[in-house]
């Protein structure tokens, strides 16, 4: 059966503060929150879309140089833009995606984006990055456990940052 | 005419035209064209641009580390040459596979192969065929397709994520996986995951049917016009089971030239460097391998779906197999040497990895246990395995303290390289010669090398389009003329 709650989260591990969506992803799939599945990847792409069939919520995880610290936490909207044709699509596109392959609105998604400064290769997650995930994985571990309308009450901004 | 219009006689009277894509990571390639003062071609080379140097990277590293490494070459097929370099260290560790090993490499493979032609297919190539070569560029992609036709779209999408799903239950993650060792593999099957493989297998079957009538029905539609885009002849090679049957995973090298005639059969393929030669030129990265009893003139070749195809004597898979005799068919009994055939023959592949994959999940040696074997320790391992593109070569050298001393890989694009300029100078004869740029054009350039191989789409970071820009330039060097398309598809002089 498909686990009501998606978390993906998606960065590069090897590549600095890059690692910040799936590090906060490997301490919440410690906990173990019943009726979620935890999903990580490089980046987004189009096939993703598939994994947000038969869910309730949708819960995106990313790095962001542009998120003010520590975190961003938004509603996102199914919009198409240029990341589609890339190797790096934006959740926004992917939400998109879904609704041209399969016709109907996606499920409720939101984004988390924690902030990030340095994503040199081989570099480990900086001091404050490393601080930002503290912050971050508090929310993180409420909403796992918490009903739709404690999501919206926790946002942060009305519109999504970029990355 | 394979080299007539490599060099021009006298380059310094011509204009120059650059069609150049973006790119970032995996691979860079770009065109160049010489043109005289009425537009006709008088040269037209398509070069790789990027140093690879891999082989360097990979000297001091010892050899268990290899098979993991190696997948940082490609994020298309990683699998491939994650398997090549496992068969070039079974030889080290003087392994013969047990069935269980040698089967689940082989599942392995079949996943990478089908969610490579999957993406290559529905993500590359279906805007093209579907909405024409030079339709509206803002909807030639994967979105437009899903826009359009969206039922073929989630059918590309689910079969690219099932063959993705195949290689993270036998590799251990989608993208570069540990599954394969030196020696066997380091895990098996359990019957959980093999039930949950055989749940979709059948619409897989179904829809990768559907996928070669669509390509049978696009080809047939405007047969002269897809036989004839960028046509040319050439010899081919690939991998043949020891009966002559299509095998993706193991077998012996066999070249067939331009009229059907054997150049050489069931070669084994650990003294492949007795058959190939590697020529290197002056205006490119990548070297131009020939067959060496044929020469450098007339031993190029092509390898890929279109060669594996041609090659093989039969498809062991029914469905596949019934849809190469109809391939073939077509061909008037010979081999098809279209270009755009290429699109053909990979989703009669494709269908024959569904098919692969649902024999070898009915077979219960995958839920074996004996994994791993080893014998008498080697010091030169070769792996070849053909990859989506084509025969994917690994050559190494161990030393005593277990350290790669020499690597040599010789990749599927790198056989194509003649064949892509090829490619390239016919479209360039057929559509530029004499004409004004257009993005139309450039899609048609694109295109023609594209159905050799979708890293040169991907390394631009683009899905379906490739971010270009051309240049056209007088003899002294000025730019007289300027086109460019972003990665969002918009154009602009």
């Amino acid at each position: 059966m498909t686990a009501p709650l998606l978390v993906f989260a998606y960065g590069n591990p090897s590549r600095g503060d890059d690692a910040l969506g799936p590090e906060l992803l490997r301490r919440l799939e410690a906990l173990a929150p019943p009726g979620t599945e935890f999903l990580t990847d490089f980046q987004l792409q189009v096939d993703h879309a598939v994994d947000l069939q038969g869910r309730r919520r949708v819960l995106f995880i990313d790095a962001s140089v542009a998120a003010p610290p520590p975190f961003a936490f938004a509603r996102l909207r199914a919009e198409k833009d240029a990341s589609y044709t890339s190797h790096a699509m934006s959740p926004g596109a992917v939400l998109h995606a879904y609704r041209e392959l399969y016709g109907v609105a996606p499920p409720p998604a939101y984004l988390l984006a924690v902030r990030g400064d340095h994503y040199e290769l081989g570099a480990p997650l900086s001091a404050l990055a490393s601080a930002h995930l503290e912050a971050a994985f508090e929310l993180a571990q409420k909403l796992c456990v918490a009903p739709g309308e404690e999501w919206e009450r926790q946002l942060t901004r009305a519109e999504p940052v970029q990355r | 005419m394979a080299f007539e219009l490599e060099s021009a006689a006298h380059p310094e009277n011509l204009k120059r035209v650059v069609i150049e894509p973006v790119t970032r990571v995996e691979g860079h390639g770009k065109v160049t064209l010489l043109l005289d003062e009425d537009n006709r071609v008088h040269q037209a080379r398509f070069h790789i641009v990027e140093f690879r140097g891999f082989e360097k990277f990979i000297q001091g590293r010892p050899y268990w580390e290899v098979p993991v490494l190696v997948q940082r070459l490609c994020g298309i097929c990683p699998v491939s040459h994650h398997l090549a370099a496992s068969k070039a260290m079974d030889m080290i560790v003087g392994a013969r596979l047990t069935p269980t090993a040698e089967k689940l490499r082989r599942l392995m493979h079949f996943g990478q192969i089908l969610q490579s032609h999957a993406l290559h297919f529905y993500y590359l190539a279906s805007p093209d065929l579907l909405f024409g070569f030079d339709s509206d560029v803002a909807r030639r992609n994967i979105v437009g397709v899903a826009a359009a036709y969206p039922e073929i779209a989630r059918q590309g999408v689910a079969l690219r994520r099932y063959g993705q799903e195949v290689i993270r239950i036998t590799a251990g993650k989608r993208v570069h996986g540990t599954g394969s060792i030196p020696g066997g593999v380091n895990k098996n099957l359990s019957m959980e995951e093999r039930d949950t493989l055989l749940k979709e297998i059948d619409d897989m079957i179904a829809w990768s049917q559907g996928a070669v009538e669509l390509v049978k029905k696009v080809y047939g539609g405007r047969p002269d016009f897809h036989n004839g885009f960028g046509y040319f002849r050439s010899s081919f090679m690939s991998l043949v089971r020891e009966d002559g049957a299509l095998d993706l995973y193991h077998g012996g090298l066999r070249a067939r030239d331009e009229h059907g005639q054997t150049i050489f059969d069931h070669v084994d393929y650990t003294h492949y460097w007795d058959y190939i030669h590697e020529e290197v030129k002056p205006w490119s990265y990548m070297k131009f391998p020939f067959i060496r009893s044929k020469g450098r003139e007339e031993g190029w070749y092509r390898v890929g779906p279109l060669a594996r195809v041609n090659n093989c004597d039969l498809i062991p898979t029914p469905l596949a197999e019934a849809e190469r005799k109809a391939f073939k068919a077509f061909g008037g009994g010979s081999a098809l040497h279209a270009t755009l055939a290429y699109h053909w023959a990979r989703m009669i592949e494709m269908l024959h990895c569904v098919e692969g994959i649902k024999e070898l999940l009915h077979d219960p040696d995958l839920l074996g246990d004996d994994l791993v074997t080893q014998g008498q320790r080697g010091f030169r391992g070769v792996g070849v395995i053909e990859a989506p593109r084509g025969t994917l070569i690994h050559h190494y050298r161990v030393d005593e303290d277990d350290l790669i001393v020499r690597a040599n890989l010789i990749v599927s694009t790198t056989h194509n390289n003649q064949a892509m300029n090829e490619a390239v100078r016919q479209v360039a004869l057929q559509y530029l010669d004499g004409q004004n740029l257009t993005e139309g054009l450039l899609n048609y350039i694109e295109v023609a090398i594209r159905a050799f191989d979708p890293c040169l789409s991907c390394a631009t970071h683009a899905l379906g389009q490739m971010p270009l820009e051309v240049e056209l330039q007088d003899a002294a060097g000025q730019v007289v003329d300027r086109l460019a398309r972003n990665g969002g598809g918009e154009t602009a002089r």
